[in-house]
């Protein structure tokens, strides 16, 4: 997995390259932390490259939505999130959890 | 029928291993790509599973793959020697529940029973959990 991240003008714009499973999902988690404890809670996630995402990374993405959402600072929005990835997701509600854009630059310029 | 064995070390670092074979077996059973993609993630939170909990204290427990398929179905066979895994003992996943209530409890399972259509798990004393997983094709 790689994961690279920009401060934007309006938001924090995360991309995520690669499989998040029980080995690598920490390292996520580690990654959006740093920007929420920045007093940053506007977040997109590029979820273009990501080729697989268990339910440890959707683990992940809920508490990072959780944290974003407390006290309506800020929102985590999905972008360009793989149909089979997106279809798996739902299983477990992530369609009802967050907002998904099919491109990040929308994403982007919904805050 | 074709038949495949794989045994691989319980360790998280052999997911994505564990993911390719997944991936080359099913890519010979005709299902599409967001189908293979589904039993890939049951097979992955199975093995996460076993190693999250009944090799929690074992290092490099073994976790045995035993896949059959033919025209009509796909059956995975998942073996470890670990804990004894009680599945009607997990917390069902309730997908009903609000964001600041989720937890992730149980979403594996839910997963796993989603994808596949049919799901058993044994557990023997001396021979450990086998899980028997099976994909109706075509």
């Amino acid at each position: 997995m790689k994961i690279d991240t920009s401060e934007l003008k309006r938001c924090d714009l995360v991309e995520v390259t690669g499989r998040i499973d029980s080995s690598n999902a920490d390292d996520l988690m580690v990654a959006i932390n740093a920007i929420q404890e920045a007093g940053r809670h506007k977040i997109v996630l590029d979820l273009s490259k990501l080729e697989f995402m268990s339910s440890k990374g959707w683990w992940v993405l809920i508490q990072a939505q959780k944290a974003s959402k407390r006290y309506n600072r800020g929102e985590v929005l999905l972008a360009a999130v793989p149909p089979k990835i997106k279809d798996a997701l739902d299983l477990v509600g992530i369609d009802k959890l967050f907002t998904q854009y099919d491109d990040p630059i929308d994403a982007v310029g919904s805050f | 029928m074709s038949k495949s064995q794989r045994t691989f070390e319980g360790r998280f670092e052999n997911l994505a291993k564990i993911g390719e074979y997944i991936e080359g077996i099913t890519a010979k059973t005709g299902l599409d790509e967001k189908q293979r993609y589904a039993v890939q993630l049951a097979v992955d939170e199975a093995a996460s599973n076993i190693i999250e909990h009944a090799y929690r204290d074992v290092k490099d427990g073994k976790i045995d793959m035993s896949i059959e398929h033919s025209p009509q179905k796909l059956v995975i066979i998942v073996h470890d020697e670990g804990k004894p895994f009680d599945p009607s003992a997990v917390e069902k996943f309730d997908l009903e529940l609000s964001l600041e209530d989720m937890t992730d409890r149980g979403a594996g399972l839910h997963l796993i029973e989603n994808i596949m259509d049919e799901v058993e798990f044994k557990f023997n004393g001396e021979k450990g959990n086998t899980l028997k997983m099976v994909k109706i094709l075509g």
